[in-house]
């Protein structure tokens, strides 16, 4: 038990998890049916992205990996005071959330 | 220590992804992504990023899922309906999902080199951070200030109400 515990992390397990993590957000985005939690699915795969940032940044122990996350954040950032702001004149057109009756460009 | 701590919250983060699928309500989802995201923070600080960690607190968790719980509320969001969804998700989506689960897995798996993550290895300074952000990075750092500016003009331009619906709302409201 002792020897378990005192094992290290491969960072390959890392990488597993940021991998099965974006995999769940490519499901979300493809079979949730509300266009907010859509919207928190390509959140879920940013940050599965970032995981593998940082764990490269580790395995090469540069900084330059961990400033890339800090830009993704600042970039999803303004991406998630768009997309809301989009989804919410959407929401004001069509007064539904479910991506099924939202699947036209036009009014 | 570690490995208890990455199993720990590994099974966090997956938990609350699965989660935010399986739930039909926007605000469940939004608060099983807070679970991810707080654990994926504490997975940053056990691969020395301290800076980061913070970070995805303060912006991920915060800020963000903020302003993701203001719009589910502000749009009383219900439940989402439940259909089948489009064919082509089910018949080109699904099958590319797996593939590329398994090109993944494949790659990483086979990799040669990759090296363990352990707290001997050191924990990345925010002082170490800003010097190459500040210095070699600057350009970067100040275009990204520009485009929060324009996120922020954009998102109050798209969010406003136009202003042939504001006058019918205050024709409605003075009707009243």
């Amino acid at each position: 038990m002792n020897a378990f515990i005192a094992q290290e992390v491969p960072l390959s397990w890392y990488l597993i998890l940021s991998a099965v993590l974006f995999v769940l957000g490519i499901i979300g985005f493809l079979f949730k049916r509300n266009l907010i939690t859509t919207f928190m699915s390509i959140e879920l795969m940013l940050n599965a992205v970032n995981l593998s940032f940082v764990t490269f940044a580790q395995q090469w122990h540069t900084v330059k990996g961990q400033i890339f996350v800090f830009f993704v954040m600042v970039v999803a950032a303004a991406e998630a005071a768009v997309g809301l702001a989009i989804i919410i004149a959407l929401f004001r057109a069509r007064s539904t959330l479910a991506v099924d009756r939202i699947d036209l460009m036009k009014l | 220590m570690h490995i208890i701590m990455f199993f720990l919250f590994a099974g966090f983060c997956l938990a609350g992804a699965i989660n935010l699928l399986i739930q039909s309500h926007p605000i469940n989802s939004a608060l099983s992504l807070i679970v991810v995201m707080t654990s994926l923070a504490v997975l940053y600080l056990m691969l020395g990023a301290e800076f980061l960690a913070a970070a995805q607190v303060i912006v991920y968790a915060g800020a963000i899922m903020v302003l993701f719980t203001f719009v589910v509320m502000l749009l009383n969001a219900g439940k989402e309906a439940r259909t089948r969804g489009s064919h082509a998700a089910w018949v080109v989506g699904f099958p590319a999902v797996v593939v590329i689960l398994a090109v993944l897995a494949t790659v990483i798996l086979t990799a040669q080199g990759l090296g363990t993550a352990s707290v001997n290895n050191g924990i990345t300074s925010a002082a170490e951070v800003g010097t190459v952000l500040f210095t070699e990075l600057l350009l970067p750092f100040e275009v990204t200030s520009v485009l929060i500016l324009i996120a922020i003009l954009g998102a109050v331009a798209l969010a406003r109400p136009s202003d042939g619906e504001r006058d019918t709302h205050e024709e409605g409201t003075a009707g009243k």
